[in-house]
């Protein structure tokens, strides 16, 4: 699994970009053949037109079929097994089980609700920098920085006591590690999902004005306490590592090309396209979960049949000459494009206004707070991670 | 141009506030709440705003209607 020979093309990344393979499909057939992380053959679709065409067509691009995260040679999950796996994901599922939950969610991450959120990202923001600042330099900030922001913010969310904060953001960050052996990973799974059992029994008891309160208050019974779990899981699933990544990957893009760091660091208006930008030039989440084609379609000029699978390459999209001019290029100037970092058709990212906000307010507060920050290495020293569900870096030391 | 929102579809990203603040609102569940009627004109400096969401809308839940 780690021999890099075997991570698939749309996985792979020379650095900040993704590997030029990935344009060259692109700008020839479109589309080719690639085999899954989880062992599954599937067409990987690269262009920009063609990936919102499949993501915004859930009657005929399936995200509930098992058989795309199933290699061809597993062990079958029994239908209950699986049933337990993914109750409250809300991205294994189609419409009308997908709508009633994604219901459910959306007036949790209107943009209304976010700015009330604000303040306190705002206090985690700087307790985090006081931290790093009291740490002293040279400081890696994935650790001190990247990682604990988005944690806390979903402990926000979920309503986790401050008392178990510093347990909860331990065990996230194991959780997270891909270098566990799989039956450690399993355990750690399982460690979270009985925390996050307890939050839910709490909710149930007393619903306070967090997420799983808000929900047990609105929809009583409608909703089940494996559902709660499930939720509160691809919560921290969804939004822990992702958001640490754009931070992490971002801050050393813009350490990378310094006029640009200096203007998001100085003009505040310079912020909100900096951060679009961002999001497309990184697209850091590789691909969606896989769809499954429910009937035969031709995507450019191919012909997948019904029951084959589909990925979308995000970065090759996101890099589409059709998208926008020159666009391995980096330039936070730029008009903000209709970039799908967070996908796009029903499973669009629920957590998109909430990721936003967080990085609106990090990058600026870290690039003030240190306005001489500098790597404490040499570029080259840096470890990008070799092969994740998100593209990130392992570590960025600096100093200022 | 007018604006068309089918409520139905709207999975509240929330996308459409951010692009084009004067158009286009979200009620308290999260989905669309156009602040203009869909029988009236938009605004001519909301103009670029209003089309660019529409384009982006991840649920293609917006139409413009040229009449
Ligand atoms: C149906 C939905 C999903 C399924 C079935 C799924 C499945 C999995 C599985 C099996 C792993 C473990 C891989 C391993 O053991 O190495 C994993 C890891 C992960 N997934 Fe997902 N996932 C889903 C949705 C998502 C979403 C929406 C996101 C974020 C956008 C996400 C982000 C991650 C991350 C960050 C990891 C850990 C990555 C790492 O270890 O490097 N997943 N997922
Ligand atoms: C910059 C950070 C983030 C990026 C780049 C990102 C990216 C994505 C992408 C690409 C998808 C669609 C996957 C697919 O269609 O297969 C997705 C879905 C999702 N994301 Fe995010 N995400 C981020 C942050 C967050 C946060 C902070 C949360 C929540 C707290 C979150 C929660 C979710 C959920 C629940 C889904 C599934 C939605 C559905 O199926 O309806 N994400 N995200």
């Amino acid at each position: 699994m780690t021999e890099v020979s075997e991570i698939p093309l749309h996985m792979r990344r020379a650095q900040f970009d993704p590997i030029s393979e990935l344009g060259e499909i692109r700008d020839g057939a479109g589309v080719c053949p690639v085999v899954t992380p989880f062992g599954v053959p599937a067409h990987l679709v690269s262009r920009y037109d063609d990936v919102r065409e499949v993501l915004s067509d859930s009657a005929r691009f399936s995200t509930a079929d098992r058989r795309a995260l199933t290699p061809p040679d597993a062990t079958e999950l029994t239908e209950q097994e699986y049933a337990r796996a993914r109750v409250g994901n809300l991205l294994s599922y189609d419409p009308p089980e997908h709508t009633r939950l994604r219901r459910m969610l959306t007036p949790e991450f209107t943009m209304r609700r976010m700015r009330a959120l604000e303040p306190r990202i705002v206090e985690i923001v700087d307790a985090a920098l006081d931290d790093v600042e009291r740490a002293g330099k040279p400081a890696d900030l994935v650790s001190t920085f990247a990682l604990p922001v988005p944690s806390l913010v979903i402990c926000e969310l979920l309503g986790v006591p401050y008392a178990d904060r510093a347990d909860f953001q331990r065990r996230t960050v194991d959780q997270l590690d891909a270098s566990h052996p799989p039956q450690r990973r399993l355990a750690l799974q399982q460690a979270s999902r009985a925390y996050m059992a307890t939050l839910v029994a709490r909710a149930r008891r007393d619903p306070g004005e967090d997420i799983l309160g808000l929900l047990v208050r609105e929809h009583g019974e409608d909703i089940s306490a494996e559902e709660l779990v499930g939720i509160a899981s691809l919560l921290l699933l969804a939004g822990h590592e992702t958001t640490a990544n754009m931070l992490g990957l971002g801050t050393l893009a813009l350490l990378r090309h310094p006029d640009q760091l200096a203007r998001v660091r100085d003009d505040p208006a310079s912020v909100e396209p900096a951060v679009e930008e961002l999001l497309r030039w990184l697209s850091i989440v590789h691909t969606g979960i896989p769809r499954t084609a429910t009937t035969e379609v031709t995507i450019a000029g191919s012909t997948i049949a019904a029951g084959e699978h589909v990925v979308l390459a995000l970065p090759g999209a996101n890099r589409d000459p059709a998208l926008v001019d020159d666009p391995d290029r980096l330039d936070i100037t730029r008009e903000p494009t209709g970039h799908v970092a967070f996908g796009h058709g029903l499973h669009h990212c629920l957590g998109a206004p909430l990721a936003r906000l967080e990085l609106r307010i990090a990058y600026p507060a870290l690039l003030r707070r240190f306005p001489g920050l500098a790597l404490a290495v040499p570029y080259e020293q840096i470890a990008f991670r070799p092969y994740s569900v998100i593209h990130g870096l392992q570590a960025l030391p600096v100093t200022w | 141009m007018r604006i068309v929102a089918e409520r139905d579809r709207c999975i509240g990203a929330g996308n459409c506030v951010m692009t084009a603040p004067e158009v286009f609102d979200q009620d308290d569940d999260g989905l669309v709440a156009p602040l203009v009627d869909e029988a009236d004109p938009v605004d001519p400096a909301s103009l670029a705003a209003a089309r660019r969401a529409v384009e982006r809308c991840p649920a293609t839940a917006l139409r413009a209607v040229e009449d």
